[in-house]
């Protein structure tokens, strides 16, 4: 009944059920946190906008991207991805989501940040529906924890308007 | 006649009553873990809702050895989620992000594509040949939850069988010994 064997497993036992606890409450005192992120977005110039070979068309922009997330941290925080993200509507889709740039933040010091940069990936829609089209800028984020649940939300940016014209 | 009388005592010397309630804990403890994934599986609507990150494709997010909590809801796949994915022709899922999203305005249906966020391109070369998007039913999940660590386990096994022979043998032994 007191064996050697019989300790070691209510010990063990023991040991990962307090862990297991202990994770679980790290998770959930994260929703004790009510983040307030501010971010600002400009187009600065429209490098070039033309229609593929194969018909789909194709922008690139120039960017400046402003925003403060250092209230998304809390100590169970390993990382923040942030990420820009064009959205419209065509007569094709519904939603078309173009993901133009994105960063990792790896800490609060980082998470008030300006930059200035063309879309690092490529502005492609499906089809030719870009002529004129009014757009969101999204800037979204996803917070990835030590351990347990991950959070993500955004900051939608409206008003941002493509040219008539190809150039 | 005397040898075999013998070897009829010992056998009945073993007591029936003990070895049945051992097999009978054995097959409560495989049942239970049987009972618990099928539970997990209903409430999450994944087929697997736990599984390991096996690359480095996600760094310093998930590295290898972490486990990951899966969620398949109803809800419209979106930019920024973490996916598990199946790529035909290929056997192990995939964990990446989807960075661009099509849905369609008369059918609704969706085209993804997902990069890793350690990896330098999109996925279009691990997507099968010619295959330019995801659609939803080659997704198995979204990644909810996170556990460091503890996928170790299930990666030393599969890399290293015999661990999990003695491992299993081990286990075994002691249940069939145990004499509480």
């Amino acid at each position: 009944m007191h064996s050697f064997g019989y300790r070691a497993n209510a010990l063990l036992t023991f040991a990962v059920t307090i862990l297991a606890i202990m994770c679980a409450l790290v998770s959930l005192s994260d929703n004790l946190n009510t983040p307030s992120p501010s971010a600002q977005i400009q187009v600065l110039n429209i490098n070039w906008f033309q229609k593929q070979p194969h018909g789909n068309d194709e922008v690139s922009l120039t960017m400046n991207i402003t925003a403060d997330l250092q209230s998304l941290f809390t100590w169970n925080t390993k990382q923040v991805f942030v990420f820009v993200a064009a959205e419209y509507e065509t007569a094709k889709n519904s939603l078309n989501q173009v993901s133009l740039w994105d960063a990792i933040i790896p800490a609060k010091e980082h998470a008030n940040f300006w930059i200035q940069t063309a879309n690092k990936y490529r502005f492609v829609d499906q089809g030719s529906g870009l002529r004129g089209k009014k757009f969101n800028l999204t800037l979204h984020w996803h917070v990835m924890p030590k351990t347990g649940k991950m959070f993500a939300d955004k900051l939608v940016m409206s008003g941002y308007r493509l040219p008539e014209e190809y150039r | 006649m005397g040898w075999i009388g013998e070897t009829v005592d010992s056998i009945k010397s073993i007591q029936i009553r003990q070895l049945l309630n051992q097999v009978i804990s054995l097959g409560m403890i495989v049942t239970s873990a049987l009972i618990i994934w099928k539970a997990l599986m209903c409430i999450t609507g994944s087929e697997s809702p736990v599984v390991v990150v096996l690359s480095g494709s996600m760094e310093p997010g998930f590295k290898r050895g972490d486990i990951l909590f899966l969620h398949m809801s109803k809800d419209p796949i979106r930019a920024g989620e973490i996916v598990v994915f199946n790529v035909d022709g290929r056997e192990i899922p995939i964990v990446h992000r989807v960075i661009k999203v099509h849905e369609r305005q008369d059918t609704g249906e969706v085209d993804v594509l997902t990069k890793g966020d350690n990896n330098y391109g999109d996925d279009r070369l691990l997507y099968a040949q010619g295959q330019d998007w995801l659609q939803r039913h080659h997704i198995m999940g979204r990644a909810v939850g996170f556990l460091p660590y503890v996928g170790w386990v299930t990666i030393i096994m599969t890399e290293k069988p015999i661990i999990k022979y003695i491992l299993i043998g081990a286990l075994g032994l002691l249940v069939i010994t145990s004499k509480d």
